[in-house]
C-alpha cells in the first residue's frame, strides 16, 4: 500500500484497440515524437518492438530506459525497470502493453500496476491496451473467439484513465498487414490468421471494441447519483467469476453500487472443507480486484440470509446463477433461484446464464 | 449454440444473386470523425496512395477547398478528376468519372449539397452513381451530418449545417473507420456518438458476412433486451426499466407478448394498455404464436433474434400462463440458456 501522496497524481492516456497490429504504439510514439518536439520532458519506459520495422523506426531520437532483467528457473526475461524511471523522474513516460504479467520475482506482478506507481510519483504516463484485455469483456470475448483472454486488467483502472482513444482499422487491413508480415513473423502469422485473426472474429471483437470505447467515454461524462444497488450471490462453483464479471459490467453501466455476498453454511471460513475454502477465497479476492465490496454471511438457508441482506442494504438488483454452491446440495437445484424469488418479490432478481462458446465463429467456418 | 448450416435452394440462389450483386457494385469505404481536425482526410488520402502502391487505378475526385500543407503534399501525388462550377460552386464531374472509369475515387466531404441545375442533389447520391457503376469509392465525413444524429451533435457544438448525409447510407458502407482523437470534454459525448456509429456499421458488416455464409443465430455484441408482456403484468415499470437499461447499454429494446385466444374484454384492455405504453417508450413490439407453451415461444424467439436479457414480472407466476406448464417464470429460467433474466417486483394483486 502506498503512501498517500501529496503531490500531483500523473495524468493517465490509454491507447485502445482490438488486436495487435491496428497502429496503437504506432500512434503512441507518434505522439511521443510530438511532444519531444515541443520539447517535453518524455521518455520510453517499454518499448515491444515485435520486429516491427515502421513502429522501431518511431523510437529514432527517443530516450528509452533500459529494462532489467529478471531470473526466473534460470532463464532472464526482461521487464519494464520501474524503479529506474522513477530514478529519472520525467514528466512523461510512455509504457507499452499495459495488460503484461511481469514474471514472478518483479515487485509487483502486473504491468499496469507498475504504471499505478509512476502516477502516484506524479508521472504522466501513455500506455497501449486491446480491449479483451479487459476483465469484463472476458466471457464475450471467450464467446467471440474461443480464447480466454489470461492477462485481465480490471475495468477500474481503465476507468482511471483520463483519456482514451481507440486506434480504430478495418479487420481487412489489419490481415494485409499479417499477410505481409508487418504484424508478426512469418510462422507466428500463419498460425494468427488460422485463429485469432479470422476475419468474422475479428469483425466481432471489433464492434465490442468500439462500443467499450464508447462506454468509456460516456462514464467520464456523468456523475451522477449511483440509484441501483447490485448485490451479487457469490459460490464456491466455476460460474461466480462470470457472475461477478456480468454484475460488474451491468453496475457499470448504471452506474450502480455493487456488493458480492458469499453465505457459509459454518460460522468460520476455515470450517470449510479446504477445496471450498480455496474456491470462495479466490472468487472473494477476484470481486475486491474488479473493486467490488465483499461480505461473508454465515447462515444455514442462503436465499433466507441473502435477501434478509438485501432488504436491510436496500438493495435494488440481485444477481446470481442457478448452481447454488456446493454446500447447499440439501435443496435441489434451481430452488435457490425459486426461493430467492418467492422471498424478493420487491427486489428485481437477475438469473445470469452461462455464456456459451459461439461456434461458428471459429470452428464451423474453419471447415 | 448450434449453428445450422441452411442450404435450401431458394436461398441459396438469392446468394449468389446477391454476391453478384455485390461484386459488381464498387466498395464504399467511410472515414467517419467526430469534428474537422481530427485527421480523417489525412488518413483516407493515404489510403488511396496505398492502394496505388497495390496496383489500383486511383484518382481524386473532391477536395476540400482549405487545406493543410501536408494535405496538399498528399493530394500533389495524384491524378486529380477536375470538378465542375455550377453556380461558383464545386461539383464532382461524374460523367468524366464515369468515362474515366478509375477503380477507386477520393472524394473528400462527404456531406455536401450541389447547387440547383446538378446531376444529382447530394454528394451522397453522387457516390451511389459510382458505386452502382462499379466504381469503389473512399470518402471521409464529420458525425454532424449525419441527419438522425442532428440534433443530439448540434445541441453540443451549437452548429447545425445545412448540409446532411442519411444514417442509412453510412450503415450500408463496405467499411468504416473511426478516426479518434482525445478532445476536450464537451466534445466527448460527440466521439462517444462517432464509436457507437461505426460499432453499427461493423455489426451490419457482420450480419451481411454471417448471413452469406450461411450462418444464423450469431449476433453482435450488442445489448437486447425484451420485455415479456401480459394482459396482467404491472408493465410500465419493466418497460421503463428496459428502456434505461437499452439507453445505458446503447441497446435495442423489444417487447413482446404471446397472443391468447378468449381474453375476457377487462384482460383485452388492461394488454392493449400495455402495449400503448411499449409503443410509448419506444420499444419494438412483437406479438408471438405459441398460445400452448408460451415461456417456450417467448425462449424461442429471444433466442432467434440474438436477445442477450430477458425481462419479465413476478405476476407471471401466477394467473393465466400458469395453467400450462407450472411456473413460467421458473419456465423461462430454466429455458433460458445464455440469456439473462430478470425478475420484476410487482403491484400486490397485479
Amino acid at each position: 500500500v502506498k503512501e498517500p501522496q501529496t503531490q500531483r497524481r500523473g495524468r493517465l492516456k490509454v491507447f485502445l484497440s482490438y488486436a495487435a497490429g491496428a497502429g496503437k504504439t504506432f500512434r503512441m510514439l507518434e505522439e511521443v515524437q510530438e511532444l519531444k518536439k515541443q520539447g517535453a520532458d518524455i521518455v520510453v519506459g517499454y518499448f515491444e518492438p515485435h520486429g516491427r520495422k515502421d513502429t522501431i523506426e518511431k523510437t529514432e531520437g527517443l530516450e528509452i530506459i533500459p529494462r532489467r532483467t529478471i531470473e526466473y528457473r534460470g532463464c532472464a526475461f526482461e521487464e519494464m525497470d520501474t524503479e529506474a524511471i522513477l530514478r529519472r523522474a520525467p514528466k512523461i513516460c510512455a509504457v507499452d502493453e499495459f495488460p503484461h504479467t511481469n514474471v514472478p520475482g518483479a515487485e509487483r506482478s502486473k504491468r499496469w500496476e507498475d504504471v499505478m506507481v509512476l502516477l502516484d510519483a506524479g508521472i504522466d504516463v501513455m500506455t497501449t491496451m486491446n480491449l479483451q484485455h479487459l476483465e469484463s469483456l472476458n466471457d464475450e470475448v471467450w464467446q467471440i473467439s474461443g480464447i480466454r483472454v489470461r492477462e485481465t486488467v480490471p475495468d477500474w483502472v481503465i476507468k482511471q484513465a483520463d483519456e482514451v482513444v481507440m486506434v480504430d482499422v478495418t479487420p481487412e487491413a489489419l490481415i494485409n498487414r499479417l499477410r505481409r508480415g508487418v504484424v508478426y513473423a512469418p510462422d507466428k502469422a500463419s498460425r494468427a490468421l488460422e485463429n485469432f485473426f479470422k476475419e468474422q472474429t475479428l469483425t466481432a471483437l471489433r464492434e465490442l471494441a468500439l462500443r467499450q470505447a464508447a462506454h468509456e467515454l460516456d462514464v467520464r461524462l456523468k456523475d451522477e447519483r449511483p440509484a441501483d444497488r447490485i448485490l451479487i450471490h457469490i459460490t464456491d462453483e466455476p460460474t461466480a467469476a462470470m457472475l461477478l464479471r456480468r454484475g460488474r459490467r451491468v453496475a457499470d453501466y448504471l452506474r450502480a453500487e455493487c456488493f458480492a455476498i458469499y453465505v457459509s453454511p459454518r460460522p468460520e471460513l476455515s470450517d470449510l472443507p479446504q477445496s471450498t475454502r480455496e474456491s470462495v477465497e479466490r472468487h472473494l479476492n477476484f470481486a475486491r480486484n474488479l473493486h467490488i465490496e465483499t461480505r461473508i454471511l454465515h447462515g444455514q438457508n442462503a436465499a433466507e440470509t441473502l435477501v434478509d441482506f438485501a432488504h436491510r442494504h436496500q438493495i435494488t438488483q440481485i444477481f446470481l446463477t442457478r448452481s447454488h454452491g456446493t454446500h447447499f446440495k440439501v435443496v435441489p437445484a434451481r430452488t435457490l433461484v425459486s426461493q430467492v424469488l418467492r422471498l424478493a418479490q420487491d427486489i428485481q432478481v437477475t438469473v445470469v446464464a452461462e455464456r456459451k462458446k459461439q461456434t461458428g465463429f471459429s470452428d464451423v467456418l474453419a471447415g | 449454440m448450434d449453428v445450422e448450416l441452411r442450404r435450401d435452394p431458394e436461398r441459396l440462389l438469392e446468394q449468389i444473386e446477391e454476391e453478384e450483386r455485390r461484386k459488381k457494385r464498387g466498395r464504399l469505404k467511410i472515414f467517419l470523425g467526430y469534428a474537422s481536425g481530427v485527421g480523417k482526410s489525412a488518413k483516407m488520402l493515404a489510403e488511396g496512395l496505398r492502394r496505388r502502391e497495390r496496383g489500383e487505378d486511383v484518382v481524386v475526385g473532391a477536395i476540400q477547398p482549405k487545406s493543410s500543407p501536408e494535405i496538399e503534399r498528399l493530394v500533389s501525388q495524384y491524378e486529380i478528376i477536375p470538378t465542375l462550377k455550377i453556380r461558383d460552386r464545386d461539383v464532382i464531374d461524374i460523367e468524366r468519372l464515369l468515362r474515366r472509369h478509375p477503380q477507386v475515387v477520393v472524394i473528400d466531404g462527404l456531406a455536401y449539397t450541389n447547387p440547383p441545375g446538378s446531376r444529382q442533389a447530394e454528394r451522397w447520391q453522387e457516390i451511389e452513381e459510382l458505386l452502382r457503376s462499379g466504381i469503389s469509392v473512399i470518402t471521409s465525413v464529420n458525425l454532424y451530418y449525419i441527419r438522425e444524429l442532428q440534433d443530439e451533435a448540434a445541441a453540443i457544438t451549437g452548429k447545425r449545417p445545412p448540409e446532411t448525409v442519411p444514417l442509412e447510407f453510412l450503415k450500408n458502407a463496405d467499411d468504416i473507420e473511426v478516426v479518434d482523437a482525445p478532445a476536450q470534454e464537451s466534445l466527448s459525448k460527440l466521439r462517444e456518438m462517432a464509436l457507437l456509429v461505426a460499432a453499427e456499421v461493423v455489426e451490419n458488416e457482420l450480419r451481411c458476412y454471417l448471413h452469406a455464409h450461411c450462418i444464423e443465430e450469431i449476433w453482435g455484441t450488442q445489448e437486447r433486451i425484451l420485455v415479456g408482456i401480459t394482459p396482467r403484468s404491472d408493465a410500465r415499470p419493466i418497460l421503463e426499466s428496459g428502456r434505461r437499461n437499452a439507453d445505458r447499454f446503447h441497446g435495442e429494446l423489444v417487447a413482446a407478448y404471446v397472443r391468447q385466444s378468449n381474453l375476457s374484454p377487462e384482460d383485452e384492455s388492461a394488454l392493449e394498455n400495455n402495449l400503448a405504453i411499449a409503443r410509448e417508450i419506444g420499444a419494438t413490439i412483437k406479438v408471438l404464436e405459441g398460445e400452448r407453451d408460451p415461456a417456450k415461444a417467448l425462449v424461442t424467439f429471444a433466442r432467434e433474434t440474438g436477445i442477450t436479457q430477458i425481462f419479465i414480472g413476478h405476476s407471471m407466476r401466477k394467473g393465466w400462463w400458469q395453467q400450462f406448464r407450472g411456473n413460467p417464470v421458473d419456465r423461462i429460467i430454466d429455458l433460458a440458456e445464455g440469456i439473462d433474466v430478470r425478475v420484476f417486483p410487482q403491484r400486490t394483486g397485479a
